[in-house]
């Protein structure tokens, strides 16, 4: 009886990881690399959990109010921008920790989403469409997994470029001086609280358009259980990727991948032990740390300036 | 003579008067201080939000029943954690709002947050949602109400089996408590009851409300050949969102998710829980016993179905019609030995037919033969 939708047995592990690589890892990617861009420049931004989910209640309200899930999109930036800018802004007075303020900006986030975005549950907002590269297979699995947004594009090309803009442009060099010693930055005749500023409103609008891709895309609506956690752990996914944009994407790719393991293989019947696949992703992410631990290296990368590694 | 009369009858006009001029500034005050006295203030506690398009919803829709009626009062509070923050929430709607009656509608509440606070208010009454009361154990402040809802899952299985060409159904399910599991069990065993080849593939998430997972979930199920999928999680929009998206069939739960696939749902289990909360109120506003165990059907109408989605066969809803007809009737047995369970042990002998009220199947704790998953 098997039709067009024919079994494909266990390629469904590997072509589940791989489609859930893409597919969960976006919103990790987009918060990660901007998370990167706002700790080279020596800050912290924790808040980013609840600029995810705000982002993702805007984006959605805004798709929904205009029709457009691009303008939500923008609209999820634009948001996620001016809790980075109310971050950054907070964080440029004397002797406030940047810690504190992110934990009071993730619950600022978080409540204030779910506030404004109750008349949202209900409607249903228009998605954001997918490429579809899986065009010359003729298994609907491959081509499904294949659908990949465009968002996720754009976080892989931007990985790249900020691995490049980081070593080789003026700009890099000057996010990187600003957040590696201030005092240097000073002497360049560096603008120091400007920079950071700037940095933080950039990885706020990253986490927004994140939140945007949760609401818009996938799982695709808005509801108050979305994000659970995420945001979280793409910042601290910036610490395992050691603050370079490139390890960020294959970081995220890997934890996508492995959160998309436990369903699969229970798909298979694969079924002692869930509770253990459920947890793959967090104890590949010890497992690698651990592995990649050396004494005298730990946290090497890591911007000087970060309140995380400032004595 | 005259004259005092009529001083005392003038008198007696200002006094009124003056009594009517009070009255008229503070009179409505204390009718209604003493109208809220005598209505009946209940609680309602729900687990996530009231408008998750789920399971939350449909007890806030009985809830909103409720607050039409004169005669109540109703306070709710919306995501209450499974924790002592439960208990908290009791203690404040118990203390400063006055309630008498008090709707805990999520599983993990009833022990120990509503045993705890049922000893400690012993004239408030305790109604929860899931639980398994038992007489002489639990205190009689409390009951537990809830619905044979897998009679509607039997049924979603009946209706899945017809639109099904893969012989494989997808389910997706919270956590491996009796009540899902028997929810699974029912589904495969109306699948079966239309064609014994029929194998429900499980995947347990691990919490109710997890909605990147329940769309991995959904994913792997439809890669693995899956073509119609139904669920037991707090909010199934995700899951019949995704089920749309790729094309397959999806069977709803807890409320109606017809709008959200137009072409692919094909119907769906939902609770009507307003018959439950009236009978409980009733109770209480009657001063009869406290209801402590409470349960009931389609034929008692604490549950219903979608009316069937577009894809649904004449066939599969005759089939379907004359079983629930059954159902209504109160002479359909679900779970009518010989039952295996997946592992190839008889867990309902042959000859034994377990009624709906037994209560042995709310202590299930296997997976019938044809599903695909461990408890």
């Amino acid at each position: 009886m098997s039709t067009a939708g024919a079994t494909i047995g266990w390629w469904g592990v590997p072509l589940a990881v791989l489609a859930g690589a893409i597919r969960v890892s976006t919103p990790y990617l987009l918060v990660s690399l901007g998370e990167c861009i706002t700790e080279k420049s020596g800050r912290i931004n924790l808040g980013l959990e609840g600029v995810l989910i705000m982002g993702a209640m805007a984006g959605y309200a805004t798709a929904f109010a205009t029709g457009s899930p691009w303008a939500g999109v923008l609209a999820a930036g634009l948001v996620g921008a001016v809790f980075g800018l109310l971050h950054g802004l907070l964080c440029s007075l004397k002797r406030v920790n940047d810690i504190a303020i992110g934990i009071s900006i993730m619950l600022l986030g978080t409540g204030l989403a779910f506030f404004l975005g109750k008349p949202f549950v209900q409607p249903q907002a228009p998605m954001l469409s997918s490429i579809s590269f899986g065009f010359w297979s003729d298994s609907t699995q491959i081509q499904s997994a294949l659908q990949i947004n465009p968002l996720f594009i754009l976080g892989a090309v931007l990985a790249f470029a900020l691995h490049f803009a980081f070593r080789h442009t003026r700009l890099g060099l000057q996010v990187r001086i600003v957040g590696d010693s201030e005092d240097a930055a000073r002497a360049l005749g560096y603008p120091v609280l400007p920079t950071r500023i700037v940095a933080t409103v950039v990885g706020g609008f990253l986490a927004g358009v994140g939140g945007a891709f949760l609401s818009l895309y996938y799982p695709g609506s808005w509801n108050e259980g979305l994000s659970s956690g995420q945001g979280i752990i793409a910042v601290a996914l910036v610490i395992f990727a050691r603050w370079e944009p490139l390890r960020c994407l294959w970081a995220s790719l890997l934890f996508g991948g492995a959160s998309a393991l436990g369903p699969a293989l229970q798909a298979m019947g694969v079924s002692s032990g869930y509770y253990l696949f459920n947890a793959a992703p967090y104890a590949l992410t010890l497992g690698i740390l651990i592995a990649s631990w050396t004494p005298n290296r730990a946290l090497s990368g890591a911007p000087g300036e970060l309140s995380l590694v400032r004595q | 003579m005259s004259k005092t009369k009529f001083s005392s009858s003038r008198r007696t006009v200002i006094k009124s008067a003056g009594a009517a001029a009070i009255y008229a500034a503070f009179g409505p005050l204390a009718f209604r201080d003493a109208q809220a006295a005598s209505k009946l203030t209940v609680g309602v506690i729900y687990v996530g939000p009231r408008d998750d398009f789920g399971y939350n919803q449909a007890q806030a829709q009985a809830a909103g029943i409720l607050k039409k009626m004169p005669s109540l009062n109703v306070v709710d509070e919306e995501k209450v954690p499974e924790t002592i923050a439960v208990q908290k929430t009791m203690e404040a709607m118990i203390e400063q709002d006055g309630a008498k009656l008090i709707f805990a509608t999520s599983f993990g509440y009833f022990d120990p947050h509503v045993l705890k606070m049922a000893a400690k208010y012993p004239d408030v009454r305790f109604a929860h949602c899931g639980g398994l009361w038992t007489a002489g154990k639990h205190p009689k402040n409390v009951g537990s109400f809830f619905g044979y809802i897998d009679e509607c899952q039997y049924l979603n299985g009946v209706v899945a089996a017809h639109a099904s060409k893969t012989k494989k159904l997808g389910f997706i399910a919270a956590k491996p408590i009796p009540q899902v599991l028997r929810n699974i069990n029912a589904f495969t065993l109306g699948a079966q009851s239309v064609d014994p080849a029929f194998t429900t593939r499980v995947i347990f998430t691990g919490d109710w409300s997890l909605p990147v997972k329940e769309a991995e979930a959904a994913n792997s199920l439809i890669d693995q050949g899956c073509d119609v999928l139904t669920c037991h999680v707090d909010g199934p929009k995700v899951i019949v969102e995704t089920a749309e998206k790729r094309g397959v069939y999806s069977c709803g739960y807890h409320a109606n998710q017809a709008a959200l696939a137009p072409k692919g749902y094909l119907t769906g289990a939902e609770w009507d829980w307003a018959t439950p909360y009236k009978l409980l109120v009733d109770a209480a506003l009657t001063g009869k016993p406290m209801i402590n165990f409470l349960r009931g059907g389609l034929k008692e109408g604490f549950v219903k179905m979608s009316p069937y989605g577009p894809a649904v066969s004449a066939k599969a809803k005759k089939v379907a019609d004359a079983d629930k007809a059954k159902m209504v009737k109160g002479d359909f047995v679900i779970f009518k030995g010989p039952i295996k369970d997946n592992a190839g042990k008889t867990v309902i002998a042959a000859g034994t037919s377990l009624k709906q009220q037994d209560p042995i199947l709310e202590q299930m704790n296997y997976l019938v033969a044809g599903v695909i998953g461990k408890a």
